[in-house]
C-alpha cells in the first residue's frame, strides 16, 4: 500500500446518533412530545443495517451500541491512528426518510445541534456537514444559513437518492446559498427510499442497494450537469461521498458523447461535461472499487487526466479496507499528498 | 453518428471491398401502423383501435422524453418509397447491408409487445412481431436473423413463445429490454432464462423499455439526454440483479448480451460487485463465485454506442479488462447515434482482435457458420 502521511484530512467519517432519544434534548417541547407520545422509533436506514458487515469494520465495531457512536473510538481508530489534521463528520442518521417537512426540519435542526455539542465541541480536529430538510427547499435554506454561522460547518449534506434528481431547478436556492456561504455540497451514498433504489425497480437484497449507489451517483451527475447548476453557480463545488471512483471516466466518456450529440436540448450547458467535473466535482477515496493491483490503479487515475478529483476518506466506521490500508496500491507520493492534504483544502474553503 | 456516416459514404469508392462484419443491433420498423394486423386475431386488432397498447407510461403514442430526431433515427434513413426509417428492406440493403458488407445482421425490433400492462395483448403482439420478422425480413435476406420478442412481464407465456420458436433458424436470440416492472434477476423472469437455455439461445437485453419505475433512483429527470445516458445505469442495475439473484448460477449455460447500453462501465461494475460480495456474501449464499466470473463467462456486449474518450486509446484498457472475445460490433441502424463501422476502433488493434470484434465473436455466439 502507498504510505500515509501525517496532517491529512479525512473527508468522510460517520458519527452515529445512538438513538432517536439522543436528539430529545435538541427538540422543542412540541416535537419532544410528538416523538414520545406517538412512539416514534429510531431512524435507522436500510442503506446501513446496524449489523451488516459493510456498516462497521470488525475491529471498529463496539461491544455494544452503534458503530461510530463514541468520540473516543473515532479518536482512537481514525484521528490518532491516521495522524489527521481534520475530519469531516457526515451523519447518516435517517432523517431524510421522513416525509413531513415540519418533522424533518425539526429532526435536522436537532441533528445539527447534536453534532456541534457532542462532537465538534469535544475535539478541535472535527468539522461538520449540515444535514438539511429537503422536503422543503425553504426550510433547507433556512437551516443551512442558521448552521453556516458556525464556521466549523464546512459542507451541506444530501443523499444521492432522494425525491427528485438533484439538478432540478426547485432545489437551486440550496445551491445558491451553498455557493454564497462557501459550502461545498456533499452528496452521500444512501436513499430516502422515496423512490425504488434502482432505476429498474426494487431489488431483493441489501447488497443490491449498495452496489446500486454507484449508478445513483452517475444519474445525479448527469442531472446536475445538464440542468445547468454549474453554469448558474460556477463557484459551487460538489463532493460525491462514498460513491466509488472506478466508474467515473467511462461514465463521463458516455455523457460527453451524448452531450455532443444532443446539446441543442440543453444549450445553457456552456462547457463540456468533462471540464465541469474537473472544475466543480470531487470524489471521496473510499470505497475504492477497483482490483488491488497497482497497474490497474495507475490506468484508472490516468483515465481521469487529473490529480485533483479524489479526496482522502476512511469512511469510518464502514468496512472498506483493513488495518491502515486506506490508500490503494500504486499511488505516488505526490498523488498521496494531493489526495490527503491539498485536494481537501482546495475543495473546502472553510478548512483553512 | 449520421453526419460521419454521410461523409464516409462520399469518400468510399464503390469498388472498395470491405471486410465482412456482423451488425448485432439493427432495428426494423413497421411501414404502416397496421402492418402487424395480418398476424393478430381480430379481437386484438379491435382492442388496439379502441384502447391502444396501455403501456407502463402515460403517452398514447411516442415517448415522454421527446427524441432528438424523429423516431430517434437518422434523417438520411427515410426510405424513398415512404414510411419511417428502418421500414424498408431494399433501402436497408442499399444503405446498410451492402456498403458495409454485413454478413450477419441481428434484428432487434423495438416498440413491440413489451412494456405493456395487458399481458395477453403483450403475448399476442410479440408473437405477431416474430411472424412479421420472418415474413418481411429474414425469409427475404439470409444475412438477417431475428430475435424472439417475448411478453416480458409474464414469464410463462414468454417461455411458451420461446419453445414454439426453438430450432427455427430464423431466430438467433431471445430479446428483452433492460427496464421492466422489476429488476431482471427477479424470479418472475426465470422461465424466460430456463427456456432460452434449453433452446440454446442467448438472451439479448437491449437498453430501453418501460416498467413504470423512474429512470433514476432519485425520481424522474427532465431531459432526453438524461434518459439516454440513464440507460447505461439501468443496464448496470439489471445486470447486478441477474448476478445477485443467482440467475447465472442457476442457468450455467445461459448466455446474455448487453445491447446498446455501452460497455465502458462493465469492468467497474464487476469490480464493485466483487468487492461488495466479499463483504456481504452471507446475504446471497446462492451466489457461489465472485460476480466478475459469471460476467466474464456468460455475458457479451454490443459495441454501440461506443464510449468516446478524449484519448481514444484509453478504450483499449477497458476492452482488455472485458476481453476482446466478448464484444459484438453493432451500428444501431437506423438510429441517430449510429456507429460507423470503419471509424469505431482506434488504430493499433491486432488483426485477430479486429476480426473477433467485427465478426468472429458474433458468429460464434449466434452459431452462424
Amino acid at each position: 500500500m502507498a504510505s500515509l502521511i501525517a496532517g491529512g484530512v479525512d473527508c468522510d467519517v460517520h458519527p452515529a446518533v445512538p438513538h432517536l432519544t439522543s436528539l430529545l434534548p435538541y427538540l422543542n417541547d412540541y416535537w419532544r412530545d410528538q416523538v414520545t407520545t406517538r412512539g416514534m422509533v429510531d431512524l435507522v436506514s436500510q442503506s446501513y443495517p446496524q449489523n451488516s458487515p459493510i456498516t462497521a469494520r470488525p475491529d471498529w465495531r463496539p461491544e455494544s451500541g452503534k458503530p461510530g457512536e463514541r468520540l473516543e473510538d473515532l479518536q482512537r481508530h481514525v484521528l490518532d491512528a491516521f495522524q489527521l489534521e481534520l475530519a469531516i463528520c457526515n451523519p447518516l442518521y435517517g432523517v431524510q426518510m421522513v416525509f413531513s417537512e415540519d418533522l424533518q426540519a425539526a429532526f435536522c435542526r436537532a441533528l445539527n445541534d447534536w453534532l456541534v455539542k457532542e462532537w465538534l465541541d469535544r475535539d478541535k480536529r472535527l468539522r461538520g456537514s449540515i444535514v438539511i430538510p429537503t422536503q422543503s427547499v425553504e426550510k433547507a435554506v433556512a437551516e443551512l444559513e442558521r448552521c453556516a454561522q458556525d464556521k466549523r460547518f464546512v459542507q451541506v449534506l444530501m443523499l444521492v437518492m432522494g425525491d427528485t434528481p438533484l439538478g432540478k431547478r426547485a432545489l437551486w436556492p440550496i445551491y445558491e446559498a451553498a455557493e454564497r456561504l462557501e459550502l461545498p455540497v456533499g452528496i452521500h451514498a444512501g436513499s430516502a427510499y422515496h423512490n425504488p433504489p434502482t432505476a429498474v425497480g426494487w431489488g431483493s437484497y441489501h447488497i443490491e442497494d449498495y452496489v446500486g449507489q454507484a449508478q445513483a451517483f452517475q444519474t445525479q451527475l448527469t442531472s446536475l450537469i445538464v440542468e445547468g447548476v454549474f453554469a448558474k453557480y460556477p463557484r459551487l463545488k460538489m463532493v460525491m461521498l462514498e460513491s466509488g471512483v472506478s466508474w467515473i471516466s467511462p461514465y463521463l466518456w458516455r455523457l460527453h458523447k451524448f452531450w455532443r450529440g444532443v446539446r441543442m436540448e440543453t444549450p445553457w450547458v456552456d462547457r463540456a461535461p468533462l471540464d465541469i467535473v474537473r472544475s466543480n466535482i470531487r470524489f471521496s477515496l473510499q470505497p475504492f472499487d477497483a482490483p488491488p493491483e497497482a497497474e490497474t490503479l495507475i490506468r484508472l487515475f490516468d483515465h481521469m487526466q487529473s490529480d485533483e478529483l479524489v479526496l482522502f476518506s476512511t469512511d469510518y466506521p464502514h468496512w472498506q479496507f483493513d488495518g491502515q490500508d486506506a490508500l490503494p496500491e500504486g499511488l505516488t507520493p505526490d498523488l498521496v499528498r494531493k489526495i490527503m492534504i491539498e485536494n481537501p483544502h482546495a475543495t473546502y474553503p472553510r478548512l483553512t | 453518428m449520421n453526419i460521419q456516416f454521410r461523409e464516409s459514404q462520399e469518400a468510399a469508392s464503390p469498388l472498395t471491398v470491405k471486410t465482412a462484419i456482423a451488425d448485432c443491433d439493427i432495428h426494423p420498423a413497421r411501414a404502416t401502423r397496421t402492418e402487424l394486423y395480418p398476424y393478430l386475431a381480430k379481437r386484438w386488432q379491435h382492442h388496439l383501435e379502441i384502447y391502444g397498447v396501455h403501456a407502463y407510461q402515460g403517452m398514447m403514442e411516442g415517448p415522454p422524453y421527446p427524441k432528438a430526431q424523429p423516431n430517434a433515427s437518422r434523417r438520411d434513413a427515410y426510405p424513398p418509397e415512404g414510411g419511417p426509417q428502418g421500414s424498408s428492406l431494399s433501402f436497408m440493403q442499399k444503405q446498410l447491408l451492402d456498403p458495409n458488407n454485413v454478413q450477419l445482421g441481428v434484428l432487434n425490433p423495438l416498440n413491440t409487445g413489451q412494456g405493456i400492462r395487458n399481458h395477453e395483448l403483450s403475448a399476442a403482439l410479440c408473437s405477431a412481431i416474430n411472424d412479421w420478422q420472418i415474413d418481411k425480413w429474414t425469409s427475404k435476406d439470409k444475412r438477417l436473423k431475428a430475435s424472439i420478442v417475448v411478453g416480458n412481464e409474464d414469464g410463462l407465456s414468454a417461455a411458451a413463445e420461446i419453445r414454439e420458436r426453438a430450432g427455427d433458424k430464423n431466430f438467433v436470440q431471445v430479446l428483452l429490454l433492460s427496464r421492466n416492472v422489476e429488476p431482471l434477476g427477479q424470479r418472475r423472469y426465470w422461465p424466460i432464462y430456463q427456456a432460452a437455455e434449453e433452446a440454446g439461445l442467448p438472451v439479448g437485453v437491449h437498453a430501453f423499455g418501460f416498467g413504470g419505475n423512474p429512470i433514476t433512483p432519485s425520481g424522474w429527470p427532465s431531459y432526453y439526454i438524461e434518459e439516454m445516458v440513464g440507460h447505461s445505469q439501468c443496464q448496470q442495475s439489471a445486470l447486478a440483479s441477474l448476478v445477485l439473484e443467482g440467475v447465472f448460477e442457476r442457468f450455467p449455460k445461459l448466455k446474455m448480451v448487453m445491447i446498446e447500453a455501452g460497455f465502458g462501465w462493465a469492468p467497474s461494475l464487476a469490480w464493485r460487485l466483487d468487492k461488495v460480495w466479499q463483504r456481504l456474501r452471507s446475504e446471497v449464499p446462492h451466489v457461489k463465485r465472485p460476480p466478475s466470473e459469471y460476467i466474464r463467462e456468460q455475458v457479451w456486449w454490443t459495441t454501440q454506442p461506443m464510449e468516446d474518450p478524449e484519448r481514444r486509446e484509453d478504450l483499449f484498457d477497458v476492452i482488455n479488462w472485458i476481453g476482446w472475445d466478448r464484444l459484438l460490433f453493432a451500428t444501431d441502424y437506423p438510429h441517430w447515434d449510429y456507429d460507423e463501422p470503419s471509424r469505431v476502433l482506434p488504430a493499433g488493434v491486432s488483426e485477430a482482435n479486429r476480426e473477433a470484434f467485427y465478426l468472429g465473436n458474433a458468429k460464434k455466439l449466434y452459431g452462424i457458420s
